[in-house]
């Protein structure tokens, strides 16, 4: 079960990432990067240099917990594959790039993310789509705590984020703008509810919808509950059917599902706290 | 420096590579890892989970327990002691000789390593109470043993106790996690239950002292977090007869968990509400005899609760058990290959060292994972269930006699 250490001073007593740049292969416009035991800075470096040399498609093998994959990366039209474990913040401060990961991805996907499109084929970690202002972010299973904490938008620049399964606590906390979805169809906590508490806590813009129901205590106070009308639906498919497309799942048997749609009740929740206007 | 901002328009190449050289990630670093079959693990695995986990830490805390590494002295206490200069350690060994028998008395076997400097004398002792003492004194040997640590961290100038369990021992200091298991030959040494932790110092000094895990008997805590209650905790704590010297607020965890599970013998999950206690909000949502337990223990463990951010791994001889936060505000990650159990900050510590984990997961804040190691006596006392009449008897320090009570719920 116990995998060698990749190198081995002469003790034999391993050691961590290597700050070494990784091998690279170039398939015509596919560039393949062993990132086994590299450490992020030479990985990102490695990434960039192959898109600005042409790449459209960088493909990551031996992924496992380097931080800041394509972190305030600005370039459109290519795809980033990270196969293994993605690290904390990936995708953070990315400006257009799809970023696939066909693995889990640890905390802080798409952290202050500004546009692009990320696809995480596993689970998601805590503070996913952290003050995200545009881009969509994609999580075939469950998410942990904080998810769309602080999401905000501006005129055509509308975050999205799709989780298949379950979420935690804090799900759209002190949420400003976007839309966030929360699916339950595919997770590994099939018991538990389907989002935890303190349910979008301070929200004052955006939408969140639920595919199932949700109790008012779990919700924040500013949070308004109603059921999704066929407006909302209409509004939802195409977000559902991205994410049914990216996951192989039926866009309709999801659909099917009731859907409750969460929304801040005032813009401005607290505006008559410290000043009668 | 002042801000050059024509130079921060962009986020492009160069500033990346211009900046990123200079950047401070911190966070502190945990892993724990036990094999459930009891078959023993080279202290390279912990090693292995920390080294991806390096940017976690800077240098200043890194350390390791491990369980099951002294079959051949198992009976004995093992001793690993810090000392700032041979004055300590002779006042220190003066008190140990007064206390034990000392079967052996050895400087730790360590190698020179790059960035490892500064180390204080470090040596092991394997020890057996004096008999006729414990008897004077009405103290069980482990009693007996927290009043020694005590007695030399807070009185005698320059020495600390690292670890004083029987079968384990602790081996911490200043420098990177895999420097110092590197200093300290881990991977010779074999154990059924490896803690390991990065430290990334906020509030207190990174000494060789104050790197995680903190430790009393078998006990040891590696601790991701900052206790935000460490005076009300250490206060409370003094009563029972712990002095808090180490100047980190993790020695409060540790002597926390020795009072609940081994003094007031709480079941580990009544102990891990107790700390990381549900929020009132929640208790007031609970069935009835739910409610009024959770609300005796918050109401008589009150300043025992462990306010503030946390990720923690509690090792001792028979298994690991992790907990968060009530709220995760730190990360944790656990998994199972098999039959060993891991946790970890960051999945990418437990792909390091499970090739292919059966299931991995993220366990939600306040429940504990918990280990067993198969075939060893579990030190935690009880079930899950008991009464909030039990609870208060243990409190009062009359467990010996107390009946339990049925009470109106």
């Amino acid at each position: 079960m116990m995998r060698a250490a990749t190198t081995a001073p002469p003790s034999g007593v391993a050691e961590g990432y290597r700050r070494e740049a990784p091998p690279v292969t170039r398939d015509g416009e596919i560039a393949v990067i062993d990132a086994t035991g590299v450490y992020y800075q030479q990985l990102n470096d490695a990434v960039r240099d192959a898109i600005a040399a042409g790449a459209t498609t960088v493909r990551i093998t031996g992924m496992n917990g380097q931080r800041y994959l394509g972190a305030g990366l600005r370039a459109t039209g290519v795809t980033i594959e990270a196969h293994g474990c993605a690290g904390n913040d990936t995708a953070m401060f990315a400006d257009g790039p799809g970023i696939e990961v066909f693995g889990n991805a640890q905390d802080g996907v798409g952290n202050t993310m500004s546009s692009g499109r990320v696809v995480v084929h596993g689970d998601a970690g805590d503070v996913l789509g952290y003050g995200m202002r545009g881009g969509h972010v994609l999580v075939k299973g469950d998410v942990g705590y904080r998810v769309g904490i602080h999401m905000k938008a501006y005129e055509k620049h509308v975050p999205v984020v799709v989780c298949g399964g379950k979420a935690r606590d804090f799900f759209g906390e002190y949420m400003a703008g976007g839309i966030l979805v929360l699916l339950g169809v595919n997770t590994q906590f099939p018991e538990q509810p389907l989002v935890g508490g303190f349910t979008g806590a301070g929200m004052h813009g955006g939408v969140i919808y639920l595919r199932g129901t949700i109790e008012p205590w779990q919700c924040g106070a500013e949070v308004g509950i109603t059921e999704a009308t066929g407006e909302d639906l209409s509004a939802l498919r195409p977000h559902i059917e991205e994410w049914a497309t990216a996951f192989g799942a039926d866009a309709d048997e999801i659909m099917a599902g009731s859907f409750t749609k969460l929304a801040p009740m005032s813009h401005r929740p607290y505006g008559k706290l410290y000043a009668s206007i | 420096m002042a801000y050059d901002l024509e130079r921060y328009e962009s986020f492009g190449v160069e500033r990346y590579r211009d900046e990123s050289p200079f950047k401070i990630h911190g966070g502190c670093g945990l892993a724990g890892i036990c094999d459930e079959s009891g078959t023993l693990m080279s202290g390279e695995v912990a090693i292995q989970a920390m080294a991806v986990q390096r940017d976690r830490g800077n240098g200043l805390g890194g350390g390791f327990a491990g369980y099951g590494i002294y079959p051949e002295f198992s009976e004995l206490f093992a001793f690993h002691m810090m000392y700032h200069d041979t004055a300590a350690k002779e006042a220190a060994e003066a008190a140990l000789s007064e206390s034990f028998t000392i079967e052996v008395a050895e400087p730790m076997p360590t190698r020179p390593v790059k960035g490892i400097v500064d180390a204080p004398l470090l040596w092991r002792y394997f020890l057996a109470p004096h008999p006729h003492l414990l008897e004077e004194r009405e103290l069980s040997a482990e009693d007996y043993v927290v009043q020694v640590v005590m007695n030399i961290n807070s009185r005698v100038d320059g020495a600390f106790v690292a670890s004083s369990g029987k079968n384990m021992g602790a081996f911490k200091g200043v420098g990177f996690p895999e420097e110092i298991g590197h200093y300290f030959r881990l991977e010779e040494y074999a154990g059924h239950t490896w803690v390991a932790h990065n430290r990334f110092p906020t509030n207190t000094p990174g000494w060789w002292g104050g790197a995680h895990p903190f430790t009393l008997l078998d006990w040891s805590i590696v601790h991701n977090g900052e206790i935000s209650s460490y005076g009300i905790n250490a206060r409370y704590l003094e009563q029972f007869g712990y002095t808090c010297s180490l100047g980190t607020d993790t020695e409060v965890a540790a002597y926390l968990f020795d009072l609940l599970l081994r003094r007031h013998k709480l079941p580990i999950e009544l102990a891990c509400k107790a700390l990381a206690a549900p929020l009132w909000s929640e208790i007031d949502r609970m069935p009835a005899a739910e409610r009024a337990l959770m609300t005796s223990l918050r109401a008589v463990y009150g300043p025992g609760m462990l306010n503030g951010p946390f990720a923690i791994v509690l090792g001792f001889n028979g298994g690991m058990v992790a907990l968060n936060d009530r709220i995760k505000l730190r990360p944790l990650v656990a998994a199972r290959s098999g039959t060993t159990v891991m946790v970890a900050s960051e999945e990418a510590a437990i792909r390091e060292v499970m090739s292919a984990p059966d299931h991995v997961w993220a366990p939600k804040a306040g429940e504990p994972v918990i280990a067993r190691v198969e075939g060893m006596e579990w030190p935690i006392h009880g079930e899950l269930h008991l009464g909030p009449a039990e609870i208060s008897c243990a409190v009062t320090g009359t467990e010996y006699s107390c009946e339990p009570v049925e009470v109106a719920v």
